[in-house]
């Protein structure tokens, strides 16, 4: 995850993803690593791993939000992935962490994380992009500003613009 | 009609720096293929057989002389002379080239028109009524609730890459002319015993390959939830919708697999957490939207003078009198009538219409309709509010125009898809199928005598012809390599919605006019007095059209 873009830049990132099938010990986790763990090995210790500051969550396309519901306040990272930009669950899904569960922490888009989708991420609640390799980042940070207006509310603008007419 | 104001036209500009854009990015080899598609359909750009196709949005089918000259001029300058009218009320290009087109949106913005969502995985142009606000068997007039759905679903962030394509329609009147059973969310507008507006949400319905019928899962929704709920819908069908088979991608799958109780009740869970937020509709907000469909200009007229005079205009002009019988209707306000100027003279691709022909229609519309024009699901133009005193001269000009077809409603006012001539996606043709047709039934008597017959023709199973909503529907299919035809009977688009049924083995298409010929046969001889096509088939079932089309034949 070399391009990270939050707050419209480039950033480093010392979070490492765990993927589905890795064989990583969980109970040897070192308070210095930075570990973003599928939902269902997160889930095999959920009261413990919510409460760690370097303990995230990554949720696949088909992994709805609700296992994080009771979780929401001390998650410091929540990852969502879009294995194709076209599978668009992951929106529902940012939307219902940020306005069903009031989750406040980092919220970040994972995959195949395009320039032309990153004004609908933003809008949907997610604050960090790990933009694909093969992509110019600076390209995708112009994307998150190719609207300045937007008729329907989301986790951005809550009011819609019929109300500010 | 909706005005734009200086946050629809920033909202378009934007659009159209961003389109450009995405078409340089793919042109310049940047974007690939499949990254390039989903963008270039969400802004209604097929690639066909020949050349891509450009689908321009008309929401509710409802837009200006302006902009019909703008179009015009699209088909001029970017096209061969003409576009096509679709049953979703838009317009389509046929011939545009794929460089050309962020320079067609910005001459489309100049009169507030655009492409966004004609196509792509999205919540596409919301329909209704083609005679919203001026028929006499109207509740309420339907538009105004059509313009808060185009906001709120345009650019929706997080509807944007649905498992599939997403087809709202609006029902307000007592005969049902926008086929909300057939959408994927039907809303029925009704008033309440108070009079207040109240909602009836149907959803699952759609044609392509599996027909379904639209079911109700929210009855009397008032009208300030209708945002929230439509948003609670969507937010459940974006995460439970098939996304592993496009053919099992929609909606009415879904519900269907759910069955539409337990559906509801996800969608009623969901709309608990979201009911009442700040989407939800306000009185100002609905008036000042309802401000723009107010028709204020209408003069008082005598009626029943009118209508005299009409009558002494019959006796002299008996073509007069046909097309006023069967493409004029009736009006709410006195001494007004309905004009649908009729697309589908024989010989001409059903719903095409030239530049010239665009350009004088927006004439007709500036000289007699107030300056307003409407697309018709059934692929016809409607000019709304045509003072009787003008029917004649307005006659005569469509004559000179050939837009004066008094078919409207009978076997020859066919609805048609571009199919195999156009279509990559088509397995047969269907607009020589139409013709083929029009020719054979070209005595207008004789289609009177029929009475009001739908023909509809489909070239592939997508089903954009409404082949299974036909009262006669025709699908082409393709065996082995060749192109056949499957005839179904029965189906309904209105409120006793039905879906056809197949007769048998398909034809060639030779064979196709003698065929419907033996099915208007057996109508003719087993109908009772005024009767019509699709009722006596109700009565008499599939069996004698079957027997008279197979056993005869073979």
């Amino acid at each position: 995850m070399s391009k990270l873009v939050k707050d419209q830049q480039l950033v480093n990132d010392q979070w490492q993803l765990v993927e589905k099938d890795s064989t990583i010990d969980l109970d040897s986790i070192a308070d210095s690593d930075f570990l973003l763990l599928p939902l269902g090995k997160w889930l095999s210790s959920a009261d413990d791993f919510s409460q760690k500051k370097n303990i995230g969550v990554w949720l696949d396309s088909d992994e709805a939000p609700e296992p994080l519901a009771g979780f929401c306040k001390s998650i410091p990272l929540i990852a969502i992935n879009f294995p194709v930009f076209s599978d668009g669950r992951g929106y529902s899904y940012a939307r219902t962490l940020r306005e069903h569960y009031h989750y406040e922490g980092e919220l970040r888009a994972i995959g195949d994380i395009l320039r032309d989708q990153m004004h609908f991420y933003q809008r949907c609640g997610f604050s960090s992009f790990a933009i694909r390799d093969d992509r110019d980042s600076s390209s995708a940070i112009e994307g998150l500003n190719d609207f300045s207006v937007s008729y329907q509310a989301a986790y951005d603008t809550p009011t819609p613009l019929f109300r500010r007419r | 009609m909706y005005k734009y104001d200086q946050y629809d036209h920033q909202l378009l500009k934007e659009r159209i720096a961003q389109y450009r854009g995405q078409t340089q990015r793919y042109l310049d080899g940047e974007l690939s293929e499949e990254e390039f598609l989903p963008l270039r359909l969400q802004n209604g750009l097929y690639i066909q057989r020949l050349a891509p196709m450009l689908r321009v949005a008309v929401p509710y089918g409802l837009y200006s002389s302006a902009q019909m000259r703008k179009l015009a001029h699209i088909a001029r300058h970017y096209d061969k002379g003409y576009a096509h009218v679709s049953t979703r009320q838009n317009f389509q290009f046929n011939w545009p080239r794929l460089e050309d087109v962020p320079d067609i949106l910005q001459e489309l913005s100049e009169v507030g028109m655009h492409a966004i969502q004609t196509s792509g995985n999205c919540i596409r142009n919301t329909t209704t009524d083609e005679y919203a606000g001026v028929a006499v068997d109207e509740i309420e007039d339907p538009r105004p609730w059509c313009e808060l759905v185009r906001q709120w679903s345009t650019f929706h962030p997080e509807f944007a890459l649905l498992p599939r394509k997403f087809k709202i329609a609006f029902c307000a009147s007592d005969q049902d002319r926008a086929a909300f059973l057939f959408h994927d969310i039907g809303v029925e507008l009704i008033h309440n015993d108070e009079g207040h507006t109240r909602f009836n949400i149907f959803v699952g319905g759609g044609l392509g390959r599996t027909p379904i019928i639209g079911q109700l899962i929210k009855p009397g929704l008032h009208w300030q939830h209708l945002i929230t709920y439509l948003e609670a819908i969507l937010r459940v069908y974006n995460q439970l919708g098939r996304r592993d088979n496009k053919y099992k991608a929609r909606i009415k799958i879904l519900v269907k697999a759910m069955k539409p109780e337990n559906f509801a009740a996800r969608v009623e869970q969901e709309w608990q957490h979201i009911k009442d937020n700040e989407s939800t509709l306000t009185e100002d907000a609905v008036d000042a939207v309802k401000k723009f469909f107010i028709e204020s200009q209408y003069q008082s007229l005598d009626d029943s003078a009118c209508n005299r005079e009409l009558a002494s205009y019959r006796i002299e002009e008996k073509h007069f009198g046909a097309w006023l019988d069967k493409n004029v209707r009736p009006h709410k306000q006195a001494g007004y009538a309905i004009v649908t100027l009729a697309l589908k003279p024989t010989g001409i691709a059903p719903g095409d219409v030239t530049d010239v022909q665009m350009d004088s229609i927006a004439d007709l519309a500036d000289k007699y309709s107030g300056g307003l024009l409407r697309n018709t699901h059934k692929q016809n133009i409607v000019l709304a509010d045509v003072k009787k005193t003008d029917l004649l001269a307005l006659w005569k000009e469509c004559v000179a125009l050939n837009l004066a077809t008094p078919n409207l409603g009978y076997l020859s006012d066919t609805i048609c898809c571009p199919g195999g001539d156009y279509c990559a996606l088509a397995n047969a043709k269907s607009i020589p199928i139409a013709e083929a047709i029009q020719r054979r039934f070209s005595d207008l008597d004789y289609l009177y005598d029929l009475g009001p017959i739908d023909l509809n023709i489909s070239g592939c199973m997508n089903a954009c012809g409404h082949h299974h909503v036909g009262h006669i529907g025709i699908l082409g299919v393709d065996k082995k390599g060749r192109e056949f035809y499957q005839v179904s009977l029965g189906g309904e688009m209105g409120r006793d919605a039905s879906i056809g049924k197949i007769l048998g083995p398909s034809f060639s298409q030779k064979e196709i006019p003698e065929i419907i010929e033996k099915l208007l046969d057996t109508y003719v001889a087993l109908r009772h007095p005024e009767e019509s096509f699709v009722d006596t088939y109700r009565r008499v079932g599939i069996a004698p059209f079957k027997e008279n089309v197979y056993v005869k034949a073979g």
